[in-house]
């Protein structure tokens, strides 16, 4: 078939991505060619009609509304969160100024890295809890949830027994912190959800201290830690303790 | 239409997100809800979408597309849900490089179909596709992005996307071709999707 050569390109031809050059040539071509002007025609009316039928759904009034006050508070948080960040930069100067020598100096940017990491672990725990569905591997037993993510995240890690520790294990997801795929378990103790998060401690985007300490304003406790080149986080409403415990559950195990 | 930052060498203001971030509501909407098939699902991953978009707006590199990174957080938002493992785990993936796109046959069904106009049965078959040929055909059709920017939306090299989409379309056609012969004219392909608007 003499024109087979320019159909293989003719989709490409009509969604405007041959090279200039290459595009007068198949404009020529096309006009003189009764076989592909008929079936570029047809392709185009192909795409018009995906088009109009691919534009299908439209957001309620409701909707829109909730979005836009969403992300309206958040700026008003994020000025507030600024100012935090300011004095707690100013706090850091002062006593930097006084230990430098000892310590070393913490660039803004780091701060503001690792705040932002903090802040999207409790995002991620709020909007798992608040789903319909927080796991996508429902199970107690951690020989079942651990196998789970096997192929969907890049590395393995170990999960405690839990028997008579009054945690139970709800089940498991998959979750992303910047990009970076990590496994979010999910356990429970005296009707608290906790939320474990394990990620690549290379693949993080700031360097993260273990003795975090909970922000009042974060209404969560949490711990963190570094073990094995993973970076644990436990996070939730249970006590100081629990997540502590928990923690040391976990750091046995791995 | 592209949606780039023009503000080289200034911070990014929560105020920039906003105004870059808005105008796409209505068609991140659309896609989001064609991906889920679930108007309550698509409006948690606009949601969702939104949230991780505002955290990593400081992230987000000047200069470079903000339309296909923000289609990124939510095509990936989208993939580690319930609803995006399910769609993607229960459907095979097929090389991707496969050769030379086919040549279309001649008796293509797109004439017959779209003189009735019959909107139903394109909007069913388009809902039947896998995911990953949905997507990109709405990406390319639907959103009128270029190669390039599909190719940064799905992280995917520009060959596959030509691949991709040839094969998109053409199983898109063969599932309208029945359809056409049979003059059916009816959504007899749906399968109970819920697109409840």
């Amino acid at each position: 078939m003499v024109c087979e050569s320019w159909k293989e390109k003719l989709d490409t031809y009509l969604d405007g991505e041959v090279p200039e050059k290459e595009m007068r040539t198949f404009d020529a071509h096309v006009r003189n060619c009764p076989s592909c002007s008929a079936d570029a025609l047809a392709r185009v009316q192909m795409k018009r009609a995906i088009q109009v039928a691919g534009k299908r759904f439209t957001p309620s009034a409701e909707f829109r509304k909730r979005m836009q006050q969403n992300i309206a508070p958040r700026r008003e948080r994020s000025f507030r969160l600024g100012w935090m960040l300011a004095t707690a930069a100013a706090i850091i100067l002062v006593v930097g100024s006084l230990t430098s020598a000892y310590l070393g100096i913490r660039s803004g940017r780091d701060l503001a890295s690792r705040d932002h990491v903090y802040s999207e672990v409790a995002d991620l725990h709020v909007a798992t809890l608040a789903s319909s569905s927080p796991v996508d591997v429902i199970s107690t037993d951690r020989h079942t949830v651990k196998p789970w993510f096997q192929g969907k995240i890049p590395f393995a890690f170990n999960l405690p027994e839990l028997q008579d520790s009054g945690f139970s294990l709800l089940g498991g997801r998959m979750t992303y912190l910047d990009q970076t795929p990590g496994a979010h378990l999910i356990y429970e103790v005296r009707k608290h959800r906790i939320s474990v998060f394990v990620f690549q401690e290379r693949s993080l985007p700031a360097r993260l201290d273990n003795n975090f300490l909970s922000p009042k304003e974060l209404q969560f406790n949490m711990e963190t830690w570094s073990q094995g080149g993973l970076r644990y986080f436990v996070i939730g409403d249970a006590s100081a303790p629990d997540i502590d415990s928990l923690a040391k559950l976990l750091k046995a195990a791995s | 239409m592209f949606y780039y930052v023009d503000v080289s060498g200034a911070e990014l203001q929560p105020d920039s997100f906003e105004e870059l971030a808005m105008p796409l509501f209505d068609q991140l909407y659309n896609f989001a809800h064609w991906l889920t098939q679930n108007r309550e699902e698509a409006e948690d991953l606009v949601q969702e979408t939104y949230a991780k978009a505002l955290k990593g707006f400081s992230s987000f590199q000047l200069g470079t597309n903000f339309r296909a990174w923000i289609y990124r957080i939510l095509r990936n938002t989208f993939l580690t849900s319930r609803t995006g493992l399910k769609a993607t785990m229960t459907v095979p993936l097929e090389p991707e490089e496969d050769g030379p796109e086919l040549a279309v046959e001649q008796a293509t069904p797109e004439t017959i179909l779209f003189e009735r106009a019959n909107r139903e049965v394109l909007q069913s078959a388009i809902d039947n596709l896998p995911v990953y040929f949905r997507e990109i055909l709405l990406l390319c059709e639907v959103e009128e992005m270029s190669y390039q920017e599909i190719s940064e939306t799905l992280s995917v090299p520009i060959g596959t996307v030509m691949s991709r989409l040839s094969r998109a379309r053409k199983t898109l056609r063969d599932r309208l071709r029945p359809q056409v012969q049979a003059g059916s004219g009816t959504a007899a392909m749906a399968k109970g999707t819920n697109h409840g608007l």
